[in-house]
């Protein structure tokens, strides 16, 4: 069964908890920079936004790759790049619509969230309030569902 | 890789515009950590005592601690260290949000400007690099158009610290805000900076910090994580309420200083409770990069009379524009609160200067033709006023930009005013909760909460419960407090975090960081350090022993309301055991302690 890192912004505080550990798995220091996972704070609109890698059922960037570096595993549904074929040659990066590949200097090659391969989302670990979350079902949009069900059933009189 | 530290200092002359880069003093780093102690160590190695705080010989200093712009125990924290122009002793002031971090990211672990610019200007630190730009554009705008404006013409992403219009007419308790609602708020480290020509400090860093022990830094900041998620203060009472759910708290101690701490308690506190917050003004939590705790309060004010947004207000700030001033208008509060967040000043000492104000109005040592306007308790049109005023420099506002000292001082009153060493004292009666008179007393830069909160014991019951009309003992917990929180302040961690962490879970995040091998004997002994070596600072600056005191309402005038009614403070008997306890010979480290602590 696939699994995916389910955001649900009302719970973000904005502590950008998720970048840090992302980093520091993957870059092994403390580098928001190179996060693979963002973390927005719009203080105006009082609105926090985290955004990653939705590993695309058919990924623009892996279309894109002219070396076959990109792969999607369809048992895991993971994207991930293969650094032995990958040349750095960008055009992932332009392909993808949502920013969410990009080039890393210090490798040479595109740079990509894998969900941490095999281990537990280290971001979604280190997230305080569990906005992340990592599940096989789309559990925070069945919450909202019912959330909004309840609010229909609250309203009905007497029948 | 790295260890915590960078090792590398930015050296920022404003008279000559140069900037430079030299080595940290690993020696002094280990000696003092980071932040609070290491940026103390330098600027009492490098600024003499006795310096007029607005001269260019004063140097301010900008530091972040080994942890910061890691995770774990909420590590987004700097510290601004300066001679403060409120106190006259050395000021250091905390402040989180996202700029700390990115100022770590830039590559630096200090950042210390010296000297004065001829006209206004700011930095700008891009990674490795940093110069001084011309500010003529920025002078005379408040802190969220600086920012603003420096985003657009510096760097989108850019993190910006700056003043305000305060700042800038050296109001003497403006601060320094950063990401717009953050402050370094007290003892007056922004009109330094408003002193020195400064206006804004903008960096876009995207380097990273290491770690010495990757392994071992993320299984202590997990361990971290999991006592505050577990701990009721920060995983149920600060995300709920912020920091104002003390306002019913200390209320209902009969703690809560109302009306220039004539009361102790006030029969409209519900009206500004974090409760009245959370139903009326309050959009959400929000935390400082790293955090789990999020005490912050987004806030949007949807009033007839006013609106806007930003953060807070924080318990200080309820109380100090609310309670303290008997005013109960929240709206007015909340709008009093962004416009100290707009022109730069700090919320405690402007709130208590209004109050002080009004007692000397309500007492006729202040008229009309001084106020410009009547200057009652409970009005809170007039506390915006003086608010606005204050932030303008206008009128009566330039003498309620002295601060309360001052102010009272010039009227012939100056035990009027509710401040030890000139800085007003935070949100909690000396006289009801007795160690806190005493940590107000001892306070290296003035009346002050988060030096040593024995709030937290006294009243909270965290990490153990003690009585808060006793006396004994509180002496040994003072001096406890006092040097955890420095050794905290100088790591980088949020204070905050103290409720649910020890100094054991300091130092192991501490020694995985740095690769150290500190015990925590000798973490609290750093703190011992630092605190002696604040107060060896204050002894040469002028500030003698005989200022470790409370105002004569505190130590005389018996509480008159509330559950602790007729309490007075029992300062004398616990200042002599908290100087022995010490070491200190009435009052002035001796000889053998200062060698001990490596301070000769």
């Amino acid at each position: 069964m696939q699994k995916l890192i389910r955001i649900e912004p009302s719970k973000c505080i904005g502590c950008k908890s998720c970048e840090m550990a992302c980093s520091f798995r993957h870059r092994g220091e403390f580098a928001p920079s190179k996060s693979r996972i963002i973390n927005e704070v719009f203080m105006e609109e009082a609105q926090f936004i985290t955004v990653t890698c939705m590993q695309c059922n058919d990924p623009w960037c892996m279309k894109a790759c002219p070396k076959g570096a990109i792969e999607k595993d369809m048992a895991s549904g993971i994207v991930t790049v293969d650094e032995m074929k990958c040349v750095g040659c960008r055009t992932c990066v332009s392909a993808c619509p949502f920013g969410m590949i990009r080039y890393l200097d210090e490798t040479g090659k595109a740079d990509k969230c894998n969900l941490c391969g095999p281990d537990f989302p280290e971001c979604v670990a280190f997230c305080p309030t569990h906005c992340l979350q990592y599940s096989e079902e789309d559990l925070p949009l069945r919450e909202k569902v019912l959330r909004f069900a309840r609010t229909m059933k609250d309203g009905q009189g007497e029948v | 890789m790295g260890n915590g530290w960078h090792g590398k200092v930015l050296r920022v002359n404003l008279t000559d515009k140069s900037c430079t880069v030299e080595p940290l003093n690993m020696e002094w780093a280990a000696a003092f950590i980071g932040g609070r102690g290491l940026a103390s160590k330098y600027l009492t190695s490098e600024v003499d005592a006795t310096v007029d705080p607005f001269s260019s010989e004063n140097k301010m200093i900008l530091a972040t601690g080994p942890l910061t712009g890691t995770y774990g125990a909420a590590n987004g924290r700097y510290m601004v260290v300066t001679k403060s122009p409120l106190t006259g002793t050395i000021a250091c002031s905390n402040s989180g949000g996202y700029f700390p971090c990115e100022l770590k990211y830039a590559g630096y672990d200090l950042v210390i400007i010296e000297g004065k610019a001829e006209s206004p200007v700011y930095l700008k630190i891009k990674n490795g690099e940093a110069e001084l730009a011309d500010a003529g554009h920025l002078w005379g705008k408040t802190t969220a158009e600086t920012e603003d404006a420096i985003r657009a013409e510096f760097h989108g992403d850019a993190k910006v610290a700056c003043i305000g219009p305060a700042g800038e007419s050296l109001v003497r308790y403006a601060c320094i805000v950063n990401d717009k609602h953050r402050a370094a708020g007290r003892s007056g480290v922004g009109a330094v900076m408003g002193s020195k020509n400064l206006k804004a400090v903008a960096v876009r860093g995207t380097g990273g910090v290491a770690t010495a022990d990757n392994a071992a830094f993320r299984a202590a900041a997990r361990d971290t994580l999991k006592m505050l998620r577990q701990h009721p203060v920060t995983s149920e009472g600060l995300p709920a309420l912020g920091t104002a759910v003390l306002v019913n708290i200390i209320n209902q101690s009969g703690a809560l200083p109302t009306r220039n701490s004539q009361c102790g308690t006030f029969d409209k506190a519900e009206e500004i409770s974090g409760e009245r917050l959370a139903q009326t003004f309050l959009k959400r939590n929000k935390g400082c990069m790293g955090c789990v705790i999020a005490c912050g309060r987004v806030t949007r004010l949807a009033d007839p009379r006013f609106s806007g947004a930003g953060e807070g207000p924080e318990y200080e700030t309820l109380w100090s524009l609310g309670a303290a001033c008997g005013v109960s208008d929240l709206a007015a509060i909340v709008h009093a609160n962004y416009l100290c967040d707009e022109y730069g000043m700090d919320t405690i000492t402007m709130g208590s200067t209004v109050a002080c104000a009004m007692e000397l109005y309500e007492r006729g040592l202040l008229g009309d033709a001084d106020t410009g306007m009547p200057l009652k308790f409970g009005d809170a049109d007039a506390m915006v006023r003086l608010v606005e005023m204050t932030g303008k420099g206008e009128g009566f506002g330039v003498r309620a930009g002295l601060g309360s000292y001052r102010l009272a001082e010039s009227c012939g009153a100056p035990e009027l005013s509710m401040s030890v060493k000139k800085q007003e004292f935070p949100a909690y009666d000396g006289r009801a909760i007795q160690g806190m008179g005493l940590e107000y007393a001892t306070s290296n830069r003035g009346a002050c909460h988060v030096r040593g909160y024995l709030v937290s014991p006294e009243i909270l019951g965290v990490p153990e419960k003690l009585d808060p009309e006793a006396v004994a003992g509180k002496a040994v917990w003072a001096k406890a407090f006092q040097d955890v929180t420095a050794v905290v302040d100088s790591a980088g961690v949020c204070l905050f975090t103290t409720f649910g962490i020890g100094i054991p879970q300091v130092t192991r995040l501490f020694n995985a960081a740095t690769g150290f091998g500190y015990s925590d004997e000798q973490m609290m002994e750093i703190g011992d350090r630092i605190y002696t070596l604040e107060r060896l600072f204050n002894l040469k600056a002028g500030i003698d022993p005989s200022q470790d005191t409370l105002p004569k309402r505190i130590l005389e005038e018996p509480l008159p309301d509330g559950p602790l009614k007729g309490a007075v403070s029992h300062l004398p008997e616990m200042l002599s055991e908290y100087y022995d306890v010490r070491g200190w010979e009435k009052g002035i480290p001796t000889a053998a302690k200062v060698k001990s602590l490596g301070l000769a």
